[in-house]
């Protein structure tokens, strides 16, 4: 690890509202220039987090410390950090350009300078013109644009984003998730970036904190974390995914023999340490990485079941089999047009095949 | 056409209830002028004819002169001090965490619900005890205390009314706390404020029974024209004074009314 990869170092940090533990005890570091997500659904601790870094809270326990300098005596008016809000709090009675220019006035600059960077800064966020507008004369997207702004202009650090996107439709967010990452490659800056929308973490980030009861259940890359999450909980969240209940019958260099519940006794390789015989574990495995087939496939896993109905996605289907000794039926993603359901009627018979290889095995 | 929907129909007998009540809140007030115009020193009917010489007596009134500038001054001095009590008591109760909050508020309240008269009477033996001269100064002392809650109930819905998040926001751009009271708390709450110091102004521009019990030799105008009901000659200049202040309340009524909704509907604030 070089020294940079722990530009912002979370150690140990807590907070708790009188019983609720908001934050419990995380541990991460964040590098500079590093575009990192805190994932999680609603009231795990997200925001909380956030104002942590801010200032706005004071942890219960633990410290931040950003560039190696610890924080907890720092007031929010003088950290490295700026944040824009969940609900962007523009300030109403001052106009766009005002708004940009408030927190310049504390740097020390001349108002030639001031008024060029309210300038640049309306330009990046392709805003020119609007200076002379209020908040209420601004559609969401144009808020949302200003409240970037007004955090960029001061050239932080660190910028922290609250769920910036929450409030704007799906074309509009999509868009501005393009624009938000271009911009965070283009200034270089370290974001920290909270949302409960796993598509747009995925997306958007270098690295992920799936978070859940105040705590990080995993830290990784959206690839690691969509092929390889550490646990149940975790694998719900990212994606769509079948768990199959199973007991390790053996396990033998590497590969372990599975007793399962509706995929009847497979075989999987693994070096994870959970994986020994006689536990109770879980087999997940992506619809992607399952096929159909009408008749079984040889030297490749297969079990026997009933179509029941498919989901539209518009650039692949999901089709529901159910199998015997399963409750749930397996969702199988199928390429629209590929003609490997075509032929396929509800209540026909099929088969699902998987490759050793899809298989991903979690604890309990 | 479009019909009205069964809430919007016409109500003939809350109509009438309203034509009543209207009546009846006016009516007696419209005295006021109405005789103020009348050439004759008796208030009684029939009227005598058309004068301004009351108007004309209004202005050369020495003593009522004085205790009219006696109110402005208390009034002034009253509504200013309770707003500034009433800007930081409530910014505290909404914004900052305090043990015991909703026993503070409420006590904070409660000379809302005391009878005037017990307060004056309380605020006249404390004046005695602690050997205070009753002057004009223990007057306003006495209106800041009935004003403060009055101040408070306008102030901390204004205060409720915008997102705590704005103040942070200022603190994360850079301002110290003070900076973010000046540049953001004020301006957002400054409608609440200018309707409060209205509201505390003619609270004390018309209060008796306080000012009657802590005046010194200085009078207020309310007592002043209750030492002339004994005159009858004296009157009329009164009812002249009394119709030109209830011009000039219904204009700073309408105001303060007008600044209290103003910026609630998202219309942009006073532009600062
Ligand atoms: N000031 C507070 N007082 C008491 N409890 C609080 C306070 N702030 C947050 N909490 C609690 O802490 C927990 C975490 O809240 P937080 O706002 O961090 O969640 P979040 O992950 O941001 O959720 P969301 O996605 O809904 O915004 C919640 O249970 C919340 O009720
Ligand atoms: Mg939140």
């Amino acid at each position: 690890m070089s020294g940079n990869d722990a530009y912002i170092q979370i150690s140990d940090i807590s907070k708790h509202f009188g019983a609720v533990k908001a934050v419990d005890s995380v541990n991460f570091s964040i590098a500079s220039g590093e575009f990192f997500s805190l994932l999680g659904s609603s009231g795990c601790g997200k925001t909380t987090l956030l104002r942590l870094l801010a200032g706005f809270e004071a942890p219960t326990k633990g410290e931040v410390y950003i560039d190696g300098a610890p924080m907890s005596q720092v007031a929010p008016h003088k950290r490295p950090t700026n944040m824009v809000f969940q609900n962007y709090a523009i300030f109403p009675h001052l106009n766009v350009e005002a708004n940009l220019a408030y927190g310049l006035r504390y740097d020390k600059i001349e108002k030639s300078e001031m008024n060029k960077r309210v300038e640049e800064a309306l330009e990046m966020v392709q805003l020119a013109g609007y200076g002379k507008r209020r908040s209420n004369e601004l559609s969401g997207g144009q808020r949302q644009r200003v409240a970037l702004a007004r955090a960029l202009i001061k050239r932080p650090k660190v910028l922290l984003l609250d769920e910036p996107l929450g409030a704007l439709d799906k074309k509009l967010r999509e868009e501005m998730q393009l624009e938000l990452r271009a911009l965070q490659e283009a200034v270089g800056i370290t974001f920290i970036f909270v949302t409960h929308d796993q598509e747009e973490a995925l997306t958007l980030s270098d690295r992920i904190a799936v978070m859940a009861r105040g705590q990080t259940l995993q830290i990784a890359s959206p690839k690691e974390l969509y092929n390889n999450p550490v646990s149940v909980e975790v694998a719900e969240f990212i994606g769509q995914m079948n768990f199959v209940n199973a007991s390790v019958v053996d396990v033998k260099s590497g590969k372990a023999v599975l007793e399962t519940a509706g995929l009847g006794k497979i075989t999987a390789s693994t070096s994870k340490s959970f994986v020994q015989k006689g536990n109770d574990i879980v087999v997940a495995i992506r619809p992607e990485q399952l096929s159909l087939r009408d008749k079984p496939a040889r030297g490749q896993h297969g079990v026997k079941g009933t179509m029941k109905t498919s989901a539209y996605l518009g650039d692949r289907s999901h089709v529901y089999v159910s199998v015997e000794g399963r409750e749930q039926a397996l969702a199988v993603s199928a390429q629209e047009g590929t003609g490997s359901v075509g032929g396929l009627d509800r209540g026909s018979d099929v088969y699902v095949t998987w490759s050793d290889e899809a298989l991903i095995l979690l604890p309990h | 056409m479009s019909e009205p929907s069964y809430i919007d129909r016409p109500n003939r007998p809350l109509y009438a209830y309203a034509m009543f009540y209207l009546a009846f809140l006016y009516i007696p007030i419209l005295f006021l002028p109405l005789f103020s115009f009348n050439d004759s020193t008796y208030i009684a009917f029939p009227l005598k004819g058309f004068t301004f010489e009351w108007y004309e007596q209004m202005f050369s009134d020495a003593p009522m002169g004085a205790a009219l500038v006696n109110s402005l001054k208390v009034g002034a001095v009253a509504s200013v001090f309770a707003t500034l009590l009433g800007v930081f008591a409530a910014k505290a109760v909404t914004r900052y965490h305090i043990p015991g909050k909703r026993p503070i508020v409420f006590v904070i309240m409660l000379p809302l619900v005391v009878p005037g008269i017990l307060l004056g009477v309380a605020l006249l033996i404390l004046m005695k005890q602690i050997g205070v001269q009753l002057s004009l100064i223990t007057v306003t002392i006495g209106h800041i205390l009935i004003c403060v809650p009055f101040a408070m109930a306008t102030l901390i819905p204004r205060f409720e009314g915008f997102d705590k998040s704005m103040e942070e926001a200022s603190a994360d751009l850079g301002a110290n706390a003070i900076s973010t009271f000046w540049r953001v708390t004020l301006p957002m709450v400054l409608p609440g404020i200018i309707a409060s110091m209205l509201l505390c102004f003619t609270i004390s521009f018309d209060e008796f029974i306080i000012a009657f019990m802590l005046n010194g030799s200085e009078k207020t105008l309310p007592i002043h024209i209750f030492s002339q009901l004994r005159f009858p000659a004296r009157l009329p200049p009164v009812l002249a004074l009394g119709s030109a202040i209830i011009a000039i309340s219904f204009v700073v009524v309408f105001f303060s009314q007008w600044l209290r909704r103003y910026g609630v509907d998202d219309k942009p604030s006073l532009g600062i």
